[in-house]
């Protein structure tokens, strides 16, 4: 697989298939691992730090449920390739940043992805449409369970799996859903929810996970605390919570109709109109107007564009992917004027 | 769009702020945006907060913190303190005494219980018995959870002998 290849599919994440795929968007598991021993990758040198991605890669390439997958060493990606894998949620920003002995492997389905030498040895990511966590954590347990044949993990039996930072001790794990929630943006309740969240130690990131803001009513919502309590119990905390923001959308997007059902189809209509006619837009503005036009179909309201293609137009919208589909480097101004373009030409057709 | 701090450039990040529930937006330039992203990290770097929480009452334990070293990776304390992350997986035992206070503050529990390993490079004994307990401290703290003190009695009798009987066998 060649990383233009991503370019022909849709990621699983943005199927808009998956339980409650209206709000939720995607969910995701991930485990941090390391080597038993051998130095965490930010402590380790050179050449631990290529020994350690060998072995990483020689354990992968005996694992039966990643024969299809492909290894990306970042040496080998320019800018923009590597900001796209970070834009299809393949690996993280910081990941992205420095380059030796790292990479990213990636199965051809981008259901599962596993990054190498970032904060931790493994990062093993699996991500599902829709509302999730258990069929993840599934998958996910599945090929820990492989790599723990192949590789003697960093683990004490009283702190569970050992991580380069202790905020990830313990299970390492992190689930993560990401949401949809313009009904309680517009009707300003989103600020108590955030802080209600807050305070049962939970976070809430942007689209792109860490240290990003949320955008176009984004919103990813993860377990802060790894230690002392099991994956199951975990999962169950964080199902508990998302089950309760849905409901709380969805009375919201009620209120919205039944109060104000007028604004609520100009707002939504307006924005289809200004997607479908504009010749410049920035990659912000297209991620407010489609988030709302992602309402309206939710709503019925709007009937000419089902879910799966607006995800589809969200993600090949992106500056990376904009350049890959140009197969040229694109400044800023010229993005906005291609992007315009796609967005016309699959919205008008 | 122009900047908000210089005026000049165009704007092409936007910056969300949420303190105390309060939203405040911010449209930089990159090359604002660059510097403002290095003041903040600057400012609050997860390090400082981690070696925040990790601080002592007692001057003296920070003394003999600071005089330990990794065996296997060659961290001190004052290199956790300035990059806020472990050397390897081995700095969990030398750092052990700071590390137990600090993990407790930061999961609000201090012993794992979940998943482990199907294959450890050391498959000796020992494993045995510290799955049975950290599996019956899982069972404690859930039965805690829903109030069910009676069961939680038994729970704790049972890690108390099974750390007893370790304990006479001289086992850690």
């Amino acid at each position: 697989m060649n990383i233009v290849d991503l370019l022909q599919h849709t990621s699983e994440w943005l199927k808009g298939s998956g339980p409650n795929s209206d709000i939720v968007i995607s969910s995701r598991i991930r485990f941090a691992r390391n080597i038993d021993k051998a130095p965490f990758p930010h402590w380790a040198s050179k050449k631990q730090s290529k020994q350690i991605a060998e072995s990483i890669e020689d354990a992968a390439a005996k694992i039966e449920y990643l024969k299809k997958a492909t290894v990306f060493k970042l040496v080998d990606l320019d800018a923009v390739d590597k900001q796209f894998l970070v834009e299809r949620h393949l690996m993280s920003y910081e990941h992205a940043q420095k380059t030796d002995s790292k990479s990213v492997i990636i199965d051809d389905d981008e259901i599962i992805s596993i990054m190498v030498n970032e904060e931790d040895h493994l990062r093993i990511q699996v991500m599902q449409s829709g509302f999730n966590l258990f069929e993840g954590y599934n998958i996910i347990n599945k090929i820990d369970d492989c790599f723990a044949k192949e590789i003697a993990y960093a683990f004490s039996p009283e702190w569970g799996y050992l991580t380069a930072c202790p905020t990830n001790t313990g299970t390492g794990m992190r689930g993560s859903v990401m949401l949809h929630l313009p009904a309680l943006v517009m009707t300003r309740q989103i600020n108590q929810v955030l802080a209600a969240i807050a305070k049962l130690s939970f976070a809430t990131r942007g689209l792109y996970g860490e240290g990003t803001q949320a955008t176009g009513n984004f919103f990813q919502i993860s377990n802060q605390v790894s230690l002392g309590h099991s994956e199951s119990e975990i999962i169950d905390n964080i199902n508990g919570l998302i089950r309760q923001i849905i409901e709380q959308e969805n009375q919201a997007r009620e209120l919205l109709l039944n109060q104000n059902r007028a604004m609520l189809e100009d707002k939504i209509n307006r924005s289809f109109g200004i997607l479908k006619s504009a010749h410049i837009i920035t990659s912000q503005e297209t991620t407010e107007l489609m988030s709302l036009v992602r309402l309206g179909c939710d709503l019925g309201i709007v009937k000419e564009i089902n879910r799966r293609a607006i995800n589809e137009l969200f993600i090949i919208t992106q500056p990376a992917h904009l350049q890959k589909i140009e197969n040229k480097k694109l400044s800023s101004a010229e993005r906005d004027l291609k992007r315009a373009e796609i967005i016309r030409s699959r919205l008008n057709k | 769009m122009l900047c908000d701090i210089c005026n000049k450039n165009p704007a092409t990040v936007h910056l969300t702020e949420i303190v105390d529930d309060q939203m405040s937006e911010l449209h930089l330039c990159e090359e604002c945006a660059r510097k403002k992203s290095s003041q903040m990290e600057s400012q609050f770097g997860l390090s400082d907060l981690l070696a925040g929480l990790a601080d002592f009452e007692k001057p003296s334990e920070e003394k003999e913190l600071s005089a330990l070293k990794c065996p296997n990776c060659g961290l001190i304390y004052k290199d956790f303190k300035k990059i806020g992350r472990l050397g390897c997986g081995e700095c969990y035992v030398t750092f052990k005494k700071f590390l137990t206070p600090l993990l407790k503050r930061i999961h609000g529990s201090g012993s794992h219980c979940g998943k482990c390993p199907v294959k450890i490079s050391t498959g000796k004994q020992p494993r045995k018995k510290a799955l049975d307990l950290q599996d019956l401290r899982c069972r404690l703290q859930k039965a805690i959870e829903d109030e069910a003190y009676e069961e939680a009695a038994k729970i704790r009798d049972q890690i108390k002998e099974l750390q007893e009987k370790d304990a006479s066998k001289g086992q850690p």
